[in-house]
């Protein structure tokens, strides 16, 4: 055994670092969880505050901003599910049937753009189009209508929310399929259209069915992701007046975070981490049941 | 594949083209109205159009944004955040997935097994900051390059790589008597240029946009980073880091408009540069990131 370690001595002199590191800034935090069952004291510290049992969780879900937060949390995803899901699946395949080459590839450099740019960037960009004064108020108002508040009324702000997300993320999730396709043996498409195939037969019968693998992965993996309704994107383009429908449960942690109630907010981010990791155990299980075997996550 | 092409499908490529074309320009829209804007003068920038370009180009939104010290400085900040971010992130990936990739290593699978459950469980932020905070690194730049440096996904797909470097070279360089450090820095990391080239730009774009960690880490405004100056300035509208109608400029050239939308496009103007070369690279990473274990 000793022995074992002083052969590849180089070798574990590279791990043991890497290794600390993972046990310290990955697995120390979750030691940290602890304060989900303490009542946080700043003077006493982690270690030395009171154990509570569940009350940061009874707590958690006594108040009507929690099980709000974990509603909007669902609403938003799934929305964004519904709308946004199919729609960078439409865009591979217009993109793969379009045959001129540089006029491909360009479309595809612009719409894959938005996914480089933080939504610190995205979201003031948007607060100033779709603002009172803005360019898109103008122009609503230029035919006729009386201008919409995009980021007040709660209803038009989930849409700005749903909307605004699909165009960052099309280009890129295009891309994952793109590659996909990209794989497909030319000679499947020229031996079916010898047999008389024609192209919408091509793309239903050989572009579709190839996608189907990639399609799994994806939907898995939005679906471990219910928890994270785009953190990023609502924290820089929601304000007190949408809270109602926008508050979701990693605002809600960084809100009580921010005062400081460590036992609940920590309380609230376990609850997701569990919900999550349960979620995607499940959708790697079914996708691989549905599919005997061959395709999952893992 | 060549074939005949029915007046259907000739339909079908025309609209196919337009709808092609629409989103490439939807895509693109909100970039060119944000520098648009930027370029605009008071006047132009607060009549009613798409701004799709400024019809007389006026720098002054510029000009009052170099002067703000505060901007110049997390400018800085950002830079050096980004480069030192990198290179720890390419170094460690390096020397985490070097063992990794060798059979020989003692634990092996228990170690991967370690890292792999990163990627599906983690403590979450409160416990995060903690340990940064008692680790005394609030108000330094280790808060913002250190805890990200190594993740499990990079490992894994340098680790997969160093897997396809053939077993030849390293018995030929054991032969010559090569250390481990050595045929890693030596033999490893130079053969493995394109995926480390694909991680280095995925770190780096991260970096530059990233501004969660510093919100929470750095409460020094002298330390902050442009994101979150530029979170200030557009979306809190906060107009006090800009010292705007000092004297100098003429009061009808800009407005609290055209200086945030010229934050914006420093902001973003790093990223448009490197586009070119992540965009070639990204591709290649998301299919490496594809790759099974």
């Amino acid at each position: 055994m000793i022995a074992q370690y002083r052969r590849h001595r180089d070798l574990c002199s590279m791990i043991v670092p890497v290794l600390a590191f993972f046990l310290i800034f990955c697995y120390g935090p979750m030691v940290g969880l602890m304060l989900a069952f303490k009542e946080y004291s700043l003077s006493r510290g982690m270690f030395h505050s009171p154990w509570v049992g569940f009350a940061n969780f009874t707590r958690l879900f006594g108040s009507p901003d929690f099980p709000l937060a974990v509603r909007n949390t669902v609403v938003i995803s799934a929305l964004r599910l519904v709308f946004g899901f199919f729609a960078p699946i439409i865009l591979a395949l217009l993109l793969n049937e379009c045959r001129v080459t540089w006029f491909r590839r360009g479309i595809q450099t612009l719409t894959y753009l938005p996914y480089f740019f933080s939504w610190v960037v995205l979201g003031g960009i948007f607060l100033m189009i779709l603002g009172g004064d803005g360019p898109l108020n103008s122009l609503i108002q230029s035919l006729g209508h009386s201008p919409i508040s995009f980021l007040s009324n709660p209803v038009w702000f989930i849409v700005v929310l749903i909307v605004t997300g699909v165009w960052q993320g099309l280009g890129y999730a295009a891309v994952i399929y793109l590659a996909a396709l990209a794989g497909i043996d030319g000679n499947l498409y020229e031996a079916a259209s010898l047999d008389g195939a024609s192209r919408w037969n091509l793309v239903r019968s050989i572009t579709m069915p190839s996608l189907s693998p990639t399609v799994v992965v994806l939907l898995i993996l939005s679906l471990g992701n219910v928890l994270n309704a785009g953190f990023d994107q609502i924290y820089n383009m929601y304000n007190p007046v949408v809270y109602s429908v926008s508050d979701i449960v990693d605002t809600y942690v960084l809100r009580r975070m921010i005062d400081m109630d460590f036992g609940l907010a920590t309380a609230a981010g376990l609850f997701k981490s569990v919900v999550s990791l349960l979620l995607v155990v499940a959708a790697n299980s079914i996708a691989r049941r549905a599919t005997h075997g061959e395709q999952g996550v893992w | 594949m060549k074939h005949r092409r029915s007046v259907g499908e000739h339909a079908f490529d025309w609209a196919n083209t337009l709808v092609l074309a629409l989103l490439g320009l939807l895509a693109v829209y909100p970039f060119l109205y944000v520098l648009s804007i930027s370029l605009s003068t008071a006047a132009e920038a607060q009549s009613h159009s798409l701004h799709l370009y400024p019809r007389r180009v006026s720098w002054n939104a510029y000009r009052i944004v170099f002067e703000s010290p505060d901007i110049l400085r997390s400018l800085w900040n950002s830079i050096v955040r980004t480069a030192l971010g990198t290179v720890i992130t390419v170094l460690a990936t390096c020397v985490a997935a070097y063992p990794l990739a060798r059979k020989e290593l003692p634990h092996r699978s228990l170690i991967l097994f370690l890292i792999l459950l990163t990627m599906i469980f983690s403590g979450g932020i409160v416990p995060g900051y903690l340990l940064v905070r008692s680790l005394g690194m609030i108000n330094t730049i280790w808060a913002l390059v250190i805890p990200g440096a190594l993740s499990a996904f990079n490992v894994i797909v340098v680790k997969n790589f160093f897997q396809q470097i053939p077993e030849s070279l390293l018995e030929a360089a054991r032969v010559e008597g090569a250390g481990e450090w050595r045929i890693l820095f030596r033999f490893f990391i130079p053969l493995s240029k394109p995926v480390l080239a694909t991680i280095a730009l995925w770190t780096a774009v991260s970096h530059w946009n990233q501004w969660f960690d510093a919100m929470l880490y750095i409460t020094d405004d002298r330390k902050q980073v442009l994101q979150n100056m530029l979170q200030r300035i557009v979306i809190e509208n906060s107009t006090r880091l800009i010292d705007m109608g000092k004297n100098t400029h003429d009061v009808a050239s800009y407005t609290p408009e055209t200086v945030k939308a010229a934050t914006v496009v420093i902001t973003v103007l790093p990223m448009l540069i490197l586009y070119p070369f992540v965009q070639r690279y990204f591709a290649k990473g998301i299919m490496i990131g594809g790759v099974k274990e």
